[in-house]
């Protein structure tokens, strides 16, 4: 979580995890859900906006407002129940990490059923990014795992959301990005897990037609997602290696595999900013075309632990730092089954022209979308590619844009600091039926964000 | 182990009990506030504790320490660890215009501490075995001038520590006097958090850590240590010019 002391105001400035833009705020700990309320209470919706911060791993402003309301001490687990058919559900408190939760189930045999590549987020930023993970194509996003859900709204009235009980309300918060009111604690159905291990296998794909190819023979793998090389041109355009994962089943278990706590792993900071310098297209290119002959000179499969498996990158602390003191923008877009190739294509050929790009591209294939009014999967491909904030990058994100409104995609919000109204609302259908709720549970309109306000979601 | 917590809705307290909850142990969770420790008791049975206990009082009320202890035990049968986490930071300003802000301040850091040991005392010289660990502060290492009501509370209980320990050694007995730094935690709510502000979690590790090992008196994080040194070092002459 980006944060810098200003001491003329008292207040601090914060950030998302892409460190863009910033924005000074106010942030509030409350230790009980009462003091919550009276926070809620307290506030001047047309003064001062509210919105709820979890562990600001959010990238762009969707958790930037002037008050923050922080979930930090909402972090206590309430039951674990496992019914007499075998199924364990957790119900414990929005401000806990995933990793948090992990420690606990892990050594119990359960996991969570999804689970996104930064392991810090807590569950309530995993229920109001409706969070993707690896296995999306067969098990769908973290909200789908999720029963119920206690929701304090404006009004300080606390409601029972679930899909039966209040279901408008549960699908315009689960995916609705903290606008609805705070998440204090939820239930989660968990999976059994038979192994700490992973067996994961990396196919080499020399082009984009050859990863998606991949990609379709390979639905039945349990987790799959591919870096893709986004500076890479001509035939070789859309290089990529695609990593394929299962749980080690427990017969092939040895002891060392069997669930039980992970040693902490040894954490490599970035203690400050890179000098933005750094990243330019010509090291971004050498990066990637060695990672990408590294990857092929390596054994095709291994045995990983899980931590390896789901949070490469969350060994390196503050990664977010490598790029420079402006930060970064993550473009995340999803494009339907039907145009997603040619889709792609066009979009990949875009960026490689403009030469900017990043270490490690994403490329996923969804598995259907739910009926959450905002949640960002639907059946398609999903693209992520980070870039370093300068001027000229505007420009060519706003004719991404084009494209991916052309091929009948959209962007996460989760991920997004800088889409236009027209544009969201041409890609999310279901706008106005989540403005008409929130007209509805937040009259006032307390809880209001940056993006929120840039979308034409809020005042 | 067996665990009786003390004061267990303090944040050091509550990352502590859940340290000891994950590893399997049994506690006992002494507070005031009986939605919060019932709330703490669910979530350290999913953590992993064996078992766990509580009992709400007002720590306040010295009265009830004996029937207290007499309970711990009773339920317990013996006791490994007995840790005092409760407190409270009383307002300096405060203290300087009103006895009745520093007395208050003094029942609840002080007194109602200097009760608990003579209790935990006698029963853990009966028992022949055990720890007992306090948590005081570093603000007891020497008065400063913008918080010693809430230092000199804490050092009465450092002092009586260094000869507690004493008496208890010649039981099986081991006496911890636990110093924590800066704490970024609910009780420093209005205070602007600096470098030297840790997390109640990596507190609790030092803690956990150090009573394992047997220390005598623990700073956590250790670096406190040196910090303490530099400040006891000062010179009368130059310390009673600074603000801090």
């Amino acid at each position: 979580m980006g944060k810098n002391h200003n001491t003329q105001t008292g207040q601090l400035t914060y950030s998302g995890w892409g460190r863009y833009p910033k924005q000074e705020a106010s942030l509030v700990e409350p230790s009980s859900r009462d003091e919550f309320a009276t926070c809620l209470a307290m506030s001047d919706p047309r003064e001062q906006k509210t919105i709820a911060r979890g562990a600001g791993r959010s990238y762009g402003d969707s958790a930037l407002s002037e008050i923050l309301l922080s979930t930090r001490y909402l972090d206590n687990f309430s039951s674990l129940e496992t019914s007499e058919s075998g199924h364990s559900t957790l119900r414990c408190a929005a401000g806990l990490s995933l990793a948090q939760i992990l420690e606990t189930i892990v050594p119990k045999g359960l996991f969570l059923p999804v689970l996104p590549g930064a392991k810090a987020v807590t569950v309530g930023g995993a229920i109001a990014s409706d969070i993707h993970g690896k296995n999306h194509h067969i098990d769908g996003s973290f909200c789908d795992h999720v029963d119920s859900l206690r929701l304090l709204l404006a009004s300080g009235e606390v409601v029972d959301c679930s899909r039966s009980h209040h279901s408008e309300l549960f699908h315009a918060t689960c995916g609705g990005i903290g606008l609805t009111g705070i998440v204090l604690d939820a239930s989660i159905c968990l999976t059994p897990l038979s192994s700490l291990a992973i067996t994961q296998s990396s196919l080499i794909a020399s082009n984009l037609e050859e990863c998606m190819e991949l990609m379709e023979q390979h639905l039945k793998a349990k987790y799959s997602v591919a870096w893709i090389d986004c500076l890479a041109k001509g035939a070789a355009k859309g290089r990529s290696v695609l990593y394929l994962g299962e749980h080690l089943p427990a017969s092939e278990n040895n002891a060392r595999s069997k669930p039980q706590a992970l040693k902490r792993r040894s954490e490599i900071n970035i203690p400050f900013n890179a000098p933005s310098m750094l990243l330019n297209r010509y090291s971004m290119a050498a990066f990637n075309s060695s990672y990408y002959a590294l990857k092929k000179s390596l054994p095709a499969t291994a045995k990983i632990d899980y931590d390896k498996f789901f949070f490469p990158l969350e060994r390196l602390r503050n990664w977010n730092r490598l790029y420079g003191a402006k930060g970064f923008l993550q473009y995340q877009l999803v494009l339907p089954l039907a145009t997603a190739r040619e889709g792609l294509h066009a979009i990949l050929e875009r960026v490689a022209r403009a030469g900017k790009g990043s270490f490690l591209s994403v490329l996923k294939r969804f598995g259907k979308g739910n009926s959450n009014l905002l949640s960002f999967p639907i059946e398609g491909y999903t693209l992520a590619m980070d870039f370093k904030v300068e001027d000229s990058l505007f420009p060519l994100l706003d004719e991404l844009d084009a494209l991916v409104l052309a091929h009948g995609g959209r962007l996460y919000l989760t991920k997004d600091a800088r889409m236009s109204a027209e544009f969201f609302r041409q890609t999310y259908p279901e706008w106005e039926r989540f403005a008409e709720l929130k007209a509805k549970c937040d009259p006032d309109q307390k809880f209001s964000s940056l993006q929120s306000r840039r979308l034409g979601l809020t005042r | 182990m067996k665990i009786l917590i003390i004061g267990a809705n303090s944040a050091i307290a509550t990352a502590v009990a859940r340290q000891y909850a994950q590893r399997g142990d049994q506690l006992f969770l002494v507070g005031r506030d009986a939605s919060r420790i019932t709330t703490l008791s669910a979530d350290l049975t999913v953590r992993g504790a064996t078992a766990v206990s509580q009992e709400i009082l007002d720590l306040a009320d010295t009265h009830r320490h004996n029937a207290l202890v007499e309970k711990a035990f009773e339920q317990m049968g013996c006791i490994d660890l007995a840790l005092i986490c409760h407190g409270t930071l009383p307002q300096q300003e405060d203290c300087e215009r009103d006895f009745d802000a520093l007395l208050e301040g003094l029942k609840v850091n002080t007194l109602s501490t200097l009760s608990l040991l003579t209790e935990l005392g006698n029963r853990f010289e009966q028992q022949g075995s055990g720890k007992i660990a306090v948590i005081t502060s570093v603000a007891g290492d020497r008065g400063r001038r913008s918080n010693y009501a809430y230092g000199a509370s804490k050092a009465m209980v450092s002092t009586y520590l260094q000869g507690f320990r004493g008496r208890m050694h010649a039981h099986g007995v081991d006496v911890i006097d636990i110093r924590p730094g800066l704490v970024d935690s609910p009780m420093t709510s209005e205070i602007k958090k600096g470098l030297l502000f840790s997390s109640p979690d990596r507190v609790a590790r030092c803690v956990v850590k150090g009573i394992e090992r047997r220390r005598t008196t623990l700073y956590a994080p250790g670096y406190w240590r040196f910090i303490m040194l530099v400040v006891r070092l000062i010179p009368d002459s130059l310390f009673k010019r600074l603000k801090f």
